[in-house]
């Protein structure tokens, strides 16, 4: 016997709002990307915890997709990132004004 | 409280701190190894919570590829780009706000959710079970998913050419 599962949902509720404060308040593109990475991650630890929760393994199988999305976000995201940065020659986004 | 629950609260507690951590870090080679650190300790927390192959897949896949790959692009970058202008406290504020405000909406929430009491039960999805179960119900995602990353392969290569590619963007 472990914990209730009202915990593992609280711990997932933190990490999801420290990755939204962290894609929201920061100034840089990485960072933003980041954030969103740790937010997909609290959403993986609630589908596991609900696996365990309802005694099914569809939790699990769907944490194997959000896995592979988060690791497409990521290439794409990164890529398209270092091709701003080229052109720009910076990570904040307010420095993006080309079509001003 | 079981062995068991005692390593949930003390792997909870490393997760928020050395993510809390990394959030704030202005230096983002500092930020990336805190977050290695954080998603360790969810690969544990998988483990614990009865998924060993996902949390295998979460060192592999989290820990490994993806903060390898933000560890590049911040090392490919130059020094003095690294450099962030925070934001002002009246910009930090609301984000602080409603992330607050989220939070204890969730902790309401939950804590008033009916059967939120019960503790969950020792549970095992073997590697085998996992497999057996995705692969005879969800085979035709596995083949989407197959495919949207080699999409984001071949979009990432033709970011990635950079110069040589704007021109050919530009003519076609």
């Amino acid at each position: 016997m472990i914990v209730p599962f009202s915990h593992v949902l609280l711990l997932a509720g933190i990490l999801f709002a420290l990755g939204m404060t962290c894609a929201l308040a920061r100034r840089n593109l990485i960072m933003i990307v980041l954030g969103i990475e740790i937010a997909l991650n609290a959403a993986s630890i609630v589908f596991v915890g609900s696996a365990l929760h309802w005694k099914s393994i569809e939790g699990q199988a769907m944490v194997l997709f959000i896995l592979a999305v988060a690791a497409t976000e990521v290439s794409v995201g990164l890529a398209v990132i270092v091709y701003a940065f080229r052109r720009s020659g910076s990570f904040d986004p307010n420095a993006y004004n080309l079509l001003r | 409280m079981t062995l068991q629950g005692f390593l949930f609260y003390l792997i909870s507690a490393v997760i928020v701190a050395s993510t809390g951590i990394a959030v704030t870090r202005r230096n983002l080679v500092h930020a990336v190894i805190y977050l290695i650190l954080s998603f360790l300790g969810t690969a544990l927390l998988f483990y614990l919570l009865g998924a060993p192959l996902l949390a295998a897949l979460e060192v592999i896949v989290y820990a490994g590829a993806i903060m390898v790959l933000f560890l590049f692009v911040v090392i490919m970058i130059k020094e003095e780009s690294r450099k962030e202008v925070m934001a002002s406290a009246g910009q930090w504020f609301p984000a602080a706000v409603i992330a607050g405000v989220y939070v204890l909406v969730t902790f309401l929430m939950v804590m008033s959710a009916p059967g939120a009491d019960a503790p969950l039960a020792m549970l095992w999805a073997s590697p085998r079970d996992f497999a057996l179960y995705v692969f005879q119900h969800h085979w035709f995602l596995i083949e989407v998913v197959s495919l949207l990353l080699l999409i984001a392969l071949m979009g990432a290569l033709r970011l990635g050419k950079g110069r040589a590619t704007e021109n050919i963007g530009g003519e076609a």
